[in-house]
């Protein structure tokens, strides 16, 4: 793989639909009857039917959420996955973007025509909170005795990143203003308000330097994506959005020992994308963003680590305006999860999603300002370790 | 369209309780296995790994998190699919036919004895709704309903389970994976009291503890790597119905193995009857009857037929058509994930064997696997030499 530049990928794939349900806490509806609202959207906006899909691939991160062991069968049908070849995938938090990287390869093998692209999550009916699913996510017999909990960890990697960078407090409240901000304009968004950085500091600690308002809420829902082959694509719209590049890559299980102020894992996995896509200077050719922002420094610190800005030059840029939707480099435009919401894998599909809609000039008012070609969307999750990376351009 | 292969295989204890290691342990045993028999080093020569493995058997929320380490993955393309091993296979199969990917590694492992409450942990899979209020008492009543669904639309009686039952654990007796592996006779199955009427405990598949990697290989780098390549002609998986909507699908049958097969028969380039292309089949077991559904699904022979070719001595290991020589898993336990990984292991070490002494493109064979309860899913593959 590493000697083949990009031309050895065999068949060109295409984004023809998107959808998205609300992202909410306490949905009423059950994990099927999501996926199936996002799938169905989805569907529509492609102008196809699930006749017209050949192959479906689920993506969802712990099975605990939904509280259903084999969670891929049980969501089949609601996936429209029934009497056709089903697959779920998943890297924990990275699965959102991991969805359309497999969904791309089911295409560009040739075996696929089209592909129903779903994710969904629904955290909220966890007890007596999801962060009790989360006690089982650590090495059973070195980590788990401990206690831990996720946030803690998350707070030991964001002071690091404050302070590999000297970076404050409030520089990094600025992204949770600017993406929470941004949601306004999304109508599936949980989260959107116009707060200012004193209301984040001024929010409570959860476990610091992590404040309530630094974190994406809880949040259940489903995003689904329709890819097609390239004959396909051309026959079912005028305007396909084309996967030009992606990349995944999994660190070790060992997050303790890792230098948590820089995604190492998020770069390798972007080099893989970009070389696919031939892109040599991303912080040129990529118009446009979307960065996995579960917590508001995990934002910067992946904008590094896509190489969209040099290590610790993310704030700096950030407090310039760099990142608006008016910006230079729009980053989250969407809204991101801390603003539209974190139903984990739904949330990263969410953001790929975001992409074709922004390519196509679909976004209304979250359209951003300057033309675009090409956008990066990315995920990142497991115990700090994984990185999804998907490119895409019109 | 690039073709793939498997060009080695590494595995390690298909025992009912591997003890002396953790499953990261025999992950990395197979592992090593694995890509010491075709000379490869992970971190410079393996493109992408796959890692097959679900949530609740491991007690881990996002167990992908322990898979890069003992399959060489770190800092690479490494990821999971929640499903069987041959959904992996598939994967591979799929990335290696993007014309991107050359090698590939493909590991899938079980450890259903460190599992204290496996009736626990299966009716986690049953609909939260419908089905799992129910709290029924035996794990394997849905094999149970199957069953009697099967052979009151067939005919059959249990003495056609019985004979499944005791082929394949004799089968297993000379296979140093079959640790379930008996010299049980037909009347020592229909004696016996059922576990779940009708399925007595010769009829159901213990489990095992196992872990296997494969590498799929693209034409090219099959070529370079060995001169036995086991080429996977064809793969194809299919769900047919939800957990969410068990009540509502075809007990008697299992459409999905039909349409596994079909599409690997397609990507085969192959039509007919499996027996007319190939020379033996490793098909579903975990249950007696299933093997009887497997060979009708598959377009190998309608019940009564299978049940003369069963009669006849045709599908034993020095029959006509040999159907699990292996033993299957009656013989070597069910590894949840790995099960069907078991079977391509099985016709891949049987094929490697035949290739040595035969002309190229002689000898295929048929594997059909099933995710087990309460899934439909199943999956099929045809290799070849």
């Amino acid at each position: 793989m590493v000697s083949r530049p990009n031309i050895h990928v065999k068949s060109k794939v295409a984004v023809v639909g998107a959808g998205i349900t609300l992202f909410r806490r306490r949905m009423l509806e059950t994990p099927r009857e999501l996926a199936w609202e996002a799938a169905r959207q989805a569907l529509d906006s492609a102008g196809l039917t699930l006749r017209d899909i050949d192959c479906v691939v689920i993506g969802s991160a712990p099975d605990a959420f939904d509280g259903v062991h084999m969670k891929g069968e049980y969501l089949a049908d609601g996936s429209g996955g029934l009497f056709k070849p089903t697959v779920r995938v998943y890297v924990g938090g990275g699965t959102g973007v991991f969805v359309p990287i497999a969904a791309w390869w089911h295409v560009a093998s040739g075996l696929c025509r089209t592909v129903l692209a779903v994710a969904e999550e629904k955290m909220s009916h966890a007890r007596p909170h999801p962060q009790g699913v989360f006690a089982y996510i650590w090495d059973p017999v070195l980590e788990r005795p401990l206690g831990p909990n996720l946030l803690w960890i998350f707070a030991l990697e964001m002071r690091r990143y404050m302070h590999k960078c000297n970076v404050s407090k409030e520089t990094i409240a600025l992204v949770s203003v600017k993406n929470k901000r941004n949601a306004l304009d999304h109508p599936a968004a949980q989260a959107a308000a116009n707060i200012t950085v004193e209301d984040v500091l001024n929010s409570e600690v959860l476990v610091w330097p992590v404040n309530r308002l630094d974190v994406s809420p809880v949040s259940d829902g489903a995003a689904a994506l329709v890819l097609a082959s390239e004959n396909e694509a051309r026959r079912v719209t005028d305007s396909p959005v084309w996967i030009e590049g992606v990349g995944w890559t999994l660190d070790n299980t060992h997050w303790y020992n890792r230098e948590l102020g820089y995604p190492r894992y998020v770069q390798y996995a972007a080099r893989m994308a970009y070389k696919m896509a031939g892109i040599e200077r991303p912080w040129r050719d990529i118009d446009f963003a979307e960065p996995y922002d579960p917590f508001d420094y995990k934002e910067l610190h992946h904008i590094e680590g896509l190489m969209l800005a040099r290590p610790c030059e993310a704030p700096k840029l950030l407090e310039e305006g760099w990142f608006d939707r008016s910006g230079e480099l729009p980053t989250s435009p969407s809204g991101g999860l801390l603003g539209v919401g974190n139903p984990i894998a739904a949330a990263g599909l969410m953001k790929a999603a975001e992409l074709f809609w922004q390519l196509r000039y679909e976004a209304g008012a979250r359209q951003v300002k300057k033309p675009v070609h090409r956008g990066v969307a990315q995920a990142w999750g497991d115990l700090m370790q994984a990185g999804t990376v998907v490119v895409m351009g019109n | 369209m690039p073709r793939a292969a498997i060009v080695s295989a590494g595995w390690y204890g298909f025992k009912p309780e591997v003890g002396e290691l953790s499953f990261r342990e025999m992950m990395f045993e197979a592992a090593l296995r694995a890509y010491s028999a075709a000379g490869v080093d992970p971190r410079r020569d393996v493109d992408a790994f796959f890692s097959c493995q679900e949530d609740y058997w491991e007690g881990i929320a996002i167990t992908d998190e322990f898979a890069p380490e003992p399959i060489g993955g770190v800092l690479r393309p490494t990821s999971t699919v929640a499903g069987d091993f041959i959904q992996c296979l598939g994967q591979a199969v799929m990335l290696v036919r993007t014309g991107y990917f050359d090698l590939v590694a493909v590991e899938s492992h079980a450890k259903p004895s460190d599992i204290a409450t496996i009736k626990g942990v299966m009716d986690m899979a049953l609909d939260p709704l419908y089905l799992r209020p129910l709290d029924p008492p035996n794990p394997h009543f849905i094999g149970g309903l199957m069953a009697n669904a099967f052979l009151a639309r067939t005919g059959l009686g249990r003495e056609a389970l019985a004979m499944v039952a005791a082929k394949n654990k004799n089968a297993g007796l000379s296979n140093p994976r079959a640790s379930h592996a008996a010299p049980v006779t037909l009347g020592d199955v229909l004696s016996a009291k059922p576990v779940v009427d009708p399925l007595t405990g010769y009829d159901i598949a213990p489990f095992s503890d196992a872990a296997i990697v494969m590498l799929v290989a693209s034409e090219e780098a099959a070529r370079r790597l060995t001169d036995t390549p086991v080429w996977i002609e064809g793969v194809g998986w299919s769900t047919e119905s939800g957990t969410g909507s068990l009540a509502w699908h075809q007990w008697d049958s299992m459409p999905s193995i039909r349409m596994a097969v079909d599409m690997a028969k397609s990507m085969a380039g192959l039509s007919g009857r499996p027996q007319t292309f190939t020379s033996f089949a490793e098909l579903e077991d975990r249950y007696s009857f299933m093997e009887i559904l497997s060979m009708e699904e598959a377009g190998i022979a309608g019940p009564e037929e299978a049940y003369s070719m069963l009669e006849a001595g045709d599908t034993e290991p020095s029959g006509n058509y040999p159907v699990n020589p292996s033993g299957g898993s009656l013989a070597a336990g069910v590894a949840l994930e790995a099960t069907g990984g078991f079977r391509v292991l099985e016709a891949y070490e049987r094929l490697m064997a035949m290739g040595e002494e035969l002309e190229p493109g002689a000898e295929r064979a048929l594997v059909v696997s099933w995710r087990g309860p309460p899934t439909r899913t199943a999956m099929a593959v045809i290799l070849g030499v």
